[in-house]
């Protein structure tokens, strides 16, 4: 027998006996009366910053209002800035000098401040975690009240990476010490438009 | 170590006072964290409720979706291995290492490959394997084991990683300043990730239903090694299975929560294919698991998420340290999975616990914690591997416990005579118990006295 076979027969040898269904996940969450307001809540307690575009502005006057010191900047998406493009670059370790990365997110999580991010056209999944800053765009009003909401939408046919982002990267391995900006972004900000 | 059991090594970490103090109070701020997010859901026992069916159902059907996982991975381009114990399981690794050329691997913290020994198996064969959480990198570069599943570092002071980084990190002298700390690390290890040819990940939960694997941090680490070097190790328990996607709704809720008090992890990452001209690899482990799984006593362990949260509710734990273990994992989840696994090594785990049951509560996929330690204990007793001293205490109390009018007559003289007998011999070396503790004031009358007098 082969370690496979070997595992499955000492799994089937332990005998359990199928008595517990697989439960409906029908929890009656939570649910927010002002989902902006709790979402921006819950990313500040995290660490990142939830910003609404004003209706006569467009993402490039915000970037330029709201970031001094623009370095540069990464982003797929077509903006008006100058920027590299991570689909046009091969290795991804060329990424690695970017000051702001600017992504796409399809929807925001109120009870938690998380964004899922599933660019299923990007090839290059190291601009999440490389940059410096992250900026991520998500269409108005797509916020969800919690992760059961979540994962309703959720799915990996076209392309099977995806990940929720909750504010900047963060560690408190030194002395229960919070610090902000461990090995992925130091700061991340989520942009309505 | 281990050999010295755990009340000799617990003794050694609590002979520091001060320091045993303030190890209890970081982890108790931990725990109270947790309260706070907890608290905050009126869902939480119902989300607990889930966890704990969507784990026993998985478990009695093990083998079905462990194949199904199997089947739907290899569909997403994904190779599977499976590996019967820790040997196989390094060997595998080391394979696909050498197969890619690959020298230097950096790694996220996966307590599975801990419990292998995997990183001196691979030094040993020239790979060089660098730890990536902070936290494990600090103990690695202490030639030190994690002291916590979650927090790997929580028993050393920012002190003693200043120190640690002054020697290896050249940061500035005496500077023990978490942020600077912190960022020195950041910088130290970008080159390692940038240099690497090999990433190798934990899985927290592995979905059968989609065949992919999630990955929890708030590092990063695990996400950007596993997005720069091609190749991507991710290593699992057979217990990490889960059968939907729509499952992670309840874990990823419970499991940040439970943790470390945070509403979910900065970094929530699901990988259902390689990367981009890159290649992925999952290494399934049994490892003894399957023999847990046979033991309908000890079964739930296998139910476990490792958030911790039993280590940090655990009045042992927080006063005798994760080392006192002698273990790979500690606290009450390891506790009861080291005697599963080797009891005749691991047998002083099971009475690390004073039964007080905070573990149970806090679990999120409720695992029985205590009820699992107290049934080892039987066993312990059972194979003759209990200590001569405790034994013999065990057996005199069982005689008066048989015997209600010797143990009364026994009573009557004790509340004379002890509170007569000078404190040399009250107190004296032999009296363990009394070493920090007093005895309380006797009282005239036994409980049974006085519930008989009241009756009449």
């Amino acid at each position: 027998m082969n370690s496979k076979e070997t595992i499955l027969a000492n799994i089937k040898n332990a005998n359990r006996p199928n008595i517990t269904k697989l439960p409906n996940i029908d929890i009656l969450h939570v649910e927010y009366e002002d989902k902006d307001e709790k979402f921006s809540q819950t990313l500040k307690s995290v660490g990142g910053v939830a910003s609404w575009l004003e209706n006569d502005s467009s993402i490039e006057e915000f970037i330029e209002k709201n970031y001094d010191d623009l370095g540069l900047i990464g982003t797929n998406l077509d903006l008006n800035i100058t920027h590299i493009k991570p689909n046009d670059i091969d290795d991804p370790h060329a990424l690695k000098d970017i000051d702001l990365a600017i992504i796409k997110g399809e929807f925001a999580v109120a009870e938690n401040g998380a964004v899922w991010v599933k660019e299923s056209d990007n090839t290059n999944r190291a601009i999440y975690f490389i940059a410096k800053k992250l900026l991520i765009i998500i269409e108005k009003n797509n916020i969800v009240n919690t992760m059961h909401e979540a994962y309703k939408k959720i799915k990996f046919e076209k392309s099977g990476f995806g990940l929720f982002i909750s504010g900047p990267s963060k560690t408190a391995d030194i002395e229960q010490a919070l610090v902000i900006g461990a090995h992925g972004a130091m700061e991340c900000r989520v942009l309505f438009v | 170590m281990s050999e010295l059991g755990h009340p000799r090594l617990a003794q050694k970490f609590a002979s520091d006072t001060k320091r045993m103090h303030w190890h209890d109070k970081a982890l108790w701020f931990v725990r109270e964290k947790r309260d706070v997010q907890t608290h905050s859901l009126d869902e939480w026992e119902e989300l607990r409720e889930c966890a704990d069916k969507i784990k026993t159902h998985t478990l009695e059907n093990l083998a079905f979706y462990l194949e199904e996982f199997e089947r739907n991975t290899r569909e997403n381009g994904i190779e599977v291995h499976w590996a019967k114990d820790a040997d196989e399981h390094n060997k595998i690794v080391l394979d696909i290492l050498q197969k890619h050329d690959a020298s230097k691997l950096v790694k996220s913290k996966s307590m599975l490959t801990e419990e292998c020994h995997l990183n001196p198996f691979l030094e040993k064969n020239g790979i060089e394997v660098v730890d990536t959480d902070l936290g494990e990198r600090i103990v690695q570069l202490r030639h030190e084991a994690p002291s916590h599943i979650v927090l790997p570092a929580i028993h050393l002071k920012k002190e003693d990683v200043g120190k640690t980084f002054e020697e290896f990190l050249h940061t500035q002298k005496d500077n023990s300043d978490p942020t600077y700390l912190t960022r020195a690390a950041r910088e130290h290890l970008r080159e390692k990730f940038l240099g690497s040819d090999a990433s190798l990940t934990g899985v927290n939960f592995a979905i059968s239903e989609t065949g992919g694997i999630v990955v929890c941090t708030n590092e990063g680490n695990a996400d950007l090694g596993a997005s720069l070097p091609k190749l991507h190790i991710a290593c699992m328990g057979i217990e990490k299975i889960i059968p939907r996607l729509e499952d992670l709704a309840i874990f990823t809720r419970v499991l940040a929560r439970s943790a470390t008090g945070q509403p979910v992890t900065t970094y929530t990452t699901h990988y259902h294919e390689p990367q981009r001209d890159g290649e992925m690899h999952i290494v399934i482990v049994d490892n003894g698991r399957s023999k847990i799984l046979a033991n309908k006593k000890y079964l739930k362990s296998l139910q476990c998420i490792r958030c911790g949260a039993c280590i940090n509710t655990c009045p042992i734990y927080r006063r005798s340290g994760g080392y006192s273990y002698g273990y790979t994992i500690p606290g009450p989840i390891g506790s009861t999975l080291g005697a599963s696994h080797d009891i005749k090594r691991n047998f002083t785990l099971p009475f690390a616990c004073s039964l007080c049951a905070s573990c149970t509560n806090v679990c999120p996929v409720k695992v029985d914690l205590h009820e699992q330690l107290y049934l080892h204990r039987q066993d312990v007793v059972d194979l003759g591997l209990l200590d001569k001293k405790k034994l013999q205490a065990l057996k005199i109390a069982t005689f008066f416990m048989q015997h209600p009018l010797l143990m009364d007559i026994g009573g009557k003289i004790a509340r004379v005579v002890m509170p007569l007998l000078p404190r040399s011999i009250v107190y004296s070396k032999y009296n363990i118990w009394g070493k920090n503790r007093e005895l309380p004031k006797f009282p005239k009358n036994s409980f049974k006295e006085l519930y008989k007098k009241r009756k009449r």
